[in-house]
């Protein structure tokens, strides 16, 4: 939430999950939303896809990769429905995603990534094809450029708000945003009787 | 004058400064919602930056999502999940006190589901920009807010500054025509919209329900209308306030009393999208073909009507779908045999839910085998069910009777379905693994939960109703 470490430009594995509507439940379930932090849920990111119930892992391609390597998570459409928890983005970004790829991102999800840094990147359905079809390749994501370019040398622009773009390139405090206009906040409350 | 929709007089209201290309429209939020689960690190945010709530009068808070739905011990100790559970609760009330928020906790009269609480006591009012950390904060659109979910980000920037920063949306109408058939309720309704939109099919958009329909619907269907449009990608749906609206809030104790009241609904009942108000799209649904619903898959536009049993998979979405819940395509309801009824949540906890699924209940028995909890969404609506008996005939029909919270809806309180059971719940849903890990879950209206408890298996309500409703 408060300043963070500027976006510019990176490049990395993908690491693919095709399945369509991967929402925020499957995400990071909600018996694990009773912390009063967000640091360490990358441990519980995609838990019952990743562990039995015993705590025991499962043959899941999240527990075989070294997830320094895969900085890139390609999903299937709708990717992030569901709840508002910002535990999601949190926990994607604990685990070591610094970016999400689907046709589709949810609203409230998709917010959710701008303001902690996990980039969220919308492809149209043939992008998507290129990349679930070599689900091993490495990928360029450069915010300065809008750029996503693909192994083969495919390169797409993509787009981000432009307000939530500054504030990944420059570092720009959204809540610090807000309250310099504090001023005009207060004549807002009182021109429409809105004052405490 | 240019015709405007309903969406645009509330957001153009509440415009602090104008969004631009390059920037957001700066937004006031008139009332805030706050619970325990997506409020502790924004609070730690507004500590950091050495901030209070700047708004304490337009910030409310609740217990309901961690809290256990069973009564506290004989020395009032309550029988929380985990410690950790109970460590947010007393997160919340510290960080109330801290900023003097008023906080609707154990001792208060009424404490309850976020979206329970808001309008039953009048503290959602037409016309009003309504925020939560919480995507099912569209209920509150039923009265003609402006009312959507927040990620804790956005809770701190409101906390701090009674505003966010947000790009307007596309509008949508959603025009529900014709006369609903009896047995059928605002959750079939809903169920039908999801179904007809898609699971994404709102994303991007403020949607408006308006038709027949939905002008006959009690302002309880409305509020699930209106809860559900994120289970269709729409961070916020509304409806016009009209004559029962008023009805339904005059006497709340938020509202203003007498002469102002009537003054303020004047105000609200000028809130309807004009005539020749521009929508960025609109779809009709012929309501008079709605049928008792219930989902079948894995997602809540994977719903269908009851009777038309279970549709063979189209896709390999689908197929993944029906593998999961363990259902084959073609085959009939009835053979879903239920584990779990829940009948409770923000979606449908409220008293006309409960009047529902008693009706149903009443004089039978919950089938054995099936384990079915009513939770109220509220102790305004848990005191006003138990003064008209709907408890006794839950519990002579062998229904569990809890204290108000979100209970099995988010399963985060223990309060959940085990491994590979089957629920049929009035929530809002049925993800895999959203009530419990392993958990398969039917969303349908309190009637249809309340007949498949009593019938053991999925089961259209229409055969338990009295046959002069028909």
């Amino acid at each position: 939430m408060s300043n963070q470490e500027p976006i510019h430009s990176f490049s990395s594995r993908i690491l693919v999950l095709p399945e369509a509507n991967i929402d925020t439940d499957q995400i990071i379930p909600a018996r694990f939303l009773t912390t009063t932090t967000k640091v360490g849920l990358g441990k519980v990111a995609f838990n019952d896809w990743r562990y039995n119930a015993d705590g025991s892992d499962k043959p899941h391609i999240l527990n075989q990769i070294d997830p320094t390597e895969h900085r890139v998570l390609v999903g299937g459409n709708n990717f992030g429905c569901g709840s508002s928890r910002e535990h999601a983005p949190w926990a994607l970004m604990d685990y070591g995603f610094q970016a999400v790829i689907s046709t589709e991102i949810a609203d409230i999800f998709k917010s959710n990534c701008l303001k902690n840094g996990l980039l969220p990147v919308v492809v149209s359905k043939e992008v998507h094809d290129k990349l679930l079809a070599n689900p091993q390749q490495r990928v360029t994501i450069d915010l300065q450029q809008n750029a996503l370019t693909l192994e083969d040398g495919t390169v797409i622009t993509f787009e981000v708000e432009a307000f939530a773009r500054q504030c990944l390139l420059e570092g720009v405090d959204a809540m610090g945003w807000l309250l310099k206009r504090l001023p005009d906040i207060e004549k807002f409350e009182q021109s429409h009787g809105k004052a405490a | 004058m240019t015709a405007k929709s309903l969406f645009e007089k509330v957001w153009d209201a509440h415009v602090v400064e104008p969004e631009g290309a390059d920037k957001p429209a700066v937004l006031y939020i008139d009332l805030h919602l706050v619970h325990e689960v997506t409020s502790p690190q924004a609070f730690s945010e507004l500590d950091a930056r050495g901030l209070k709530v700047r708004r304490p009068d337009r910030t409310f808070a609740t217990l309901d999502h961690s809290i256990p739905t069973l009564a506290p011990d004989a020395d009032g100790n309550r029988p929380y999940v985990t410690a950790q559970a109970k460590k947010q609760v007393e997160t919340l009330e510290a960080n109330a006190a801290n900023n003097g928020l008023r906080l609707f906790g154990y001792d208060a009269e009424n404490r309850g589901v976020v979206h329970v609480i808001g309008p039953e006591m009048g503290l959602t009012q037409p016309g009003y920009t309504v925020v939560c950390g919480d995507s099912h904060t569209s209920t509150h659109g039923a009265f003609g807010c402006i009312a959507f979910g927040i990620g804790t980000s956005e809770v701190g920037h409101v906390l701090a500054t009674q505003c966010l920063a947000q790009r307007k949306p596309k509008t949508m109408r959603i025009t529900v025509d014709g006369k609903l058939q009896p047995g059928v309720t605002g959750k079939d309704v809903a169920l039908t919209v999801i179904a007809t939109l898609g699971f994404s099919g709102g994303t991007g958009y403020a949607l408006e329900y308006a038709g027949d329909v939905i002008r006959e619907l009690d302002m309880e269907g409305r509020m699930t209308v209106c809860n559900l449009s994120i289970e269709a990608g729409a961070r916020c749906g509304m409806i016009a306030p009209d004559q029962k609206t008023i009805d339904w809030l005059r006497g709340r104790q938020y509202v203003p009393q007498g002469e102002a009241y009537d003054e303020a609904a004047k105000g609200w009942l000028a809130l309807a999208s004009d005539e020749g108000a521009v929508f960025d799209k609109e779809i009709r649904i012929d309501g008079s073909t709605i049928e008792p619903m219930a989902t079948w898959g894995t997602s809540p536009d994977q719903g269908a009507a009851i009777v038309r049993g279970v549709p063979v998979a189209g896709n390999e979405d689908q197929e993944r779908a029906l593998k999961y819940m363990g259902f084959t395509g073609g085959e009939a309801r009835e053979v879903e045999k239920v584990d779990v009824v829940f009948i409770g949540s923000c979606t449908n906890g409220r008293m006309a839910d409960l009047r529902a699924a008693a009706a149903i209940m009443k004089g039978r028995k919950v089938a054995p085998g099936v384990r079915a909890l009513v939770v109220p969404g509220s102790e305004w609506v848990r005191i006003e069910a138990e003064k008209e008996g709907l408890h006794e005939i839950f519990l002579e029909a062998g229904a569990e009777w809890r204290l108000p919270g979100c209970s099995m809806c988010i399963a985060m309180n223990g309060d959940f379905v085990l491994p590979g059971q089957l629920a049929v719940s009035t929530s809002n849903r049925n993800f895999e693994g959203r009530q419990g890990p392993g958990s398969r879950t039917v969303l349908a209206s309190p009637a249809t939960a309340a007949a498949s408890a009593v019938a053991g298996h999925v089961a259209d309500p229409r055969q338990f109703m009295a046959l002069e409703e028909a």
